[in-house]
């Protein structure tokens, strides 16, 4: 009788065998490594089958290098250290580009729970922290291959990035790190005003004052008192030090860019764990 | 409580399942063992602010069977859904699953069941099998086995010539049984479909109940459903409860349900289940309480994203 409907396609006698035993629960601290695995094995599927959003997410960056760097080098306003502005500008719109995907991925999550996806996915044996874990660090990933597409872009225009493969490296986890924060925060206020209309205008709201609050496009020491103090708790202004030192060479502070950037991340997973309880109900 | 329950005497299940409630501390749900129940309610409550959604629920569903909850939009079928699956706490009363307390023991629950929602929940940026071998993933599959696993979820539910389209591209129905293998790839002991065939066309409402007998039939699974297709439950359904204004009213096969109304009435004629929930709602139907909006408008979009 189970046979009925379409054949199965694989060869053995019994077709439905497999399915009548559990699977075997993996133990303890293997949960969220698996769970993490299979997120982001689900961001890259996505990725691969439209790829739209990568390339029109490239426009924004590719105008910022084009018009404003090459402008900007020619001003010769904004002390930069000796490189050219376009230079110093680069790794900041690598952040910027990386931060924009991370920043919406809350509205992901509502889309999610409005489809029932997200409730599917709670009824699963997955720890709510894993459940966010993974989803962060799905959006660190979707976050990389845009970052990965700038640096090209950034390259073409001439800015002498490194190609040595263990800072590259560094640029990946500085890149995975600050997006597992801004998507966390993004789903932390997903988790708080619930609606996806909301979100789309905290998204707005908030996205510009990281931005311009932080040293992605002019160097801490020009700005006003009051913005170096944004800046100061900004995770942006951390990559974005980061991502410089790594890529140009200019002296940046590595051990507390990353020491920064694990924490926000941490913190932000805690929160939007805290809050995926409010988005199931 | 048992006295809201109408007299459906010759019921084969109605005896054993009143019996449960009464004492809500003191719960049978381990009534023997080998006879633990798939499912047990006692006294289970859960309100959204002023609307009591789940006002005393107590339910019994059996190792093996199909168990139908019918109701009215805003009876509390999906609330008490959400109870058992872990998504909503339980704020008052029990909730057991093959003896595991859905309070205390959430993961050991969630490790039984397979579940599928109201809304078509495949992710249509996502192929058919990749959609199931996220399932097959998360319920910790070992990669040796997944690839096969998910081939064989697929072939059960007659998916196996469009696993590899985008969900996206799928009909309403094959949505639906995309889901079904997607539940179905961790072999649970619980299979909860909550409206499984709304805003289905006939045909494939039909489609979708065969594969689920096909399936249950191999594996022996028991499965609880909601709906509020009263001719389905008749059809499909081993025992069901009605359910109003949060509570189950009637209980028992589809067939004792009619022969007992039909014994109290005296009516020539053999009534329909919508008889029996007629008889037993009376008329506090039209008016359901508030708390359905959501409901209904869940409702509309499953109907809509259906076409």
């Amino acid at each position: 009788m189970s046979e009925a409907p379409a054949a199965p396609r694989t060869a053995s006698a019994d077709g439905t065998a497999l399915l009548l035993t559990p699977p075997v629960p993996r133990a303890g601290w293997r949960v969220l490594p698996a769970r993490v695995a299979a997120m982001c094995a689900v961001e890259l599927q996505k990725l691969r089958h439209d790829r739209t959003e990568l390339y029109t997410r490239a426009v924004q960056p590719a105008l910022w290098l084009l018009i404003f760097g090459q402008t900007f080098t020619r001003i010769r306003a904004i002390p930069t250290g000796g490189v050219p502005y376009i230079d110093y500008l680069a790794p900041g719109i690598i952040a910027q580009s990386a931060m924009f995907i991370a920043i919406f991925y809350g509205i992901q999550i509502i889309w999610e729970r409005d489809a029932g996806i997200l409730n599917k996915l709670l009824v699963t044996p997955t720890p709510r922290s894993a459940l966010i874990t993974g989803k962060a660090f799905a959006a660190g990933v979707k976050s990389l291959v845009q970052a990965v597409v700038v640096i090209v872009i950034a390259a073409l225009l001439g800015v002498a990035l490194t190609w040595n493969p263990l800072r590259l490296l560094g640029v990946a986890l500085a890149v995975v790190l600050a997006s597992v924060f801004f998507s966390c925060l993004s789903m932390t206020i997903a988790g708080i005003v619930l609606s996806r209309d909301r979100l789309m205008g905290f998204g707005q709201a908030i996205t510009m004052p990281l931005f311009f609050g932080s040293n992605a496009l002019y160097p801490v020491s020009v700005m006003p008192g009051w913005l170096q103090a944004v800046s100061k708790v900004n995770p942006l202004s951390y990559q974005v030090d980061a991502l410089r030192g790594l890529l140009l060479g200019t002296p940046a502070h590595l051990a507390a860019d990353f020491g920064v950037l694990a924490v926000a991340a941490a913190a932000g997973i805690t929160a939007a764990s805290a809050l995926l309880g409010r988005l199931a109900r | 409580m048992t006295s809201d329950m109408p007299d459906v005497s010759g019921t084969a299940g109605a005896g054993e399942a009143a019996a449960a409630p009464g004492d809500p501390g003191a719960p049978s749900a381990a009534t023997a063992r080998g006879g633990v129940e798939a499912v047990s309610c006692t006294g289970l409550a859960h309100a959204f602010g002023e609307t009591r959604a789940v006002d005393g629920l107590d339910l019994a569903v059996r190792e093996g069977e199909v168990f139908g909850l019918l109701g009215p939009n805003g009876a509390g079928k999906t609330t008490a859904i959400r109870c058992i699956t872990t998504l909503l706490p339980v704020p008052a009363g029990m909730v057991r699953v093959f003896g595991h307390d859905a309070a205390k023991e959430p993961m050991a629950v969630r490790r039984l069941l397979g579940y599928v929602p109201q809304q078509l929940s495949a992710d249509s940026g996502l192929t058919g099998r990749e959609n199931t071998a996220l399932f097959a993933r998360v319920f910790d599959v070992p990669r040796r086995e997944r690839a096969a696993r998910v081939d064989q979820a697929l072939a059960a539910v007659g998916l196996a010539d469009a696993a590899d389209r985008l969900a996206g591209t799928y009909s309403g129905g094959m949505v639906r049984r995309l889901e079904l293998a997607q539940a179905l790839v961790s072999a649970p002991r619980l299979l909860i479909l909550d409206e499984p065939t709304i805003g289905l066309d006939p045909i494939a409402r039909t489609g979708v109940w065969e594969h689920i007998n096909a399936v249950r039939a191999v594996t022996g699974m028991t499965v609880l459903v909601t709906t509020h297709y009263m001719d389905e439950a008749d059809q499909y359904c081993d025992r069901v409860g009605l359910m109003h204004r949060g509570r189950v009213r009637a209980l028992g096969t589809p067939a004792a349900l009619r022969r007992g109304l039909a014994e109290r009435q005296g009516a020539d004629r053999l009534p329909t289940l919508e008889d029996v929930f007629r008889d037993v709602a009376g008329s506090g139907l039209e008016d359901h309480p508030a708390g359905g909006f959501r409901d209904v408008r869940s409702t509309r979009r499953t109907a809509h994203r259906v076409g």
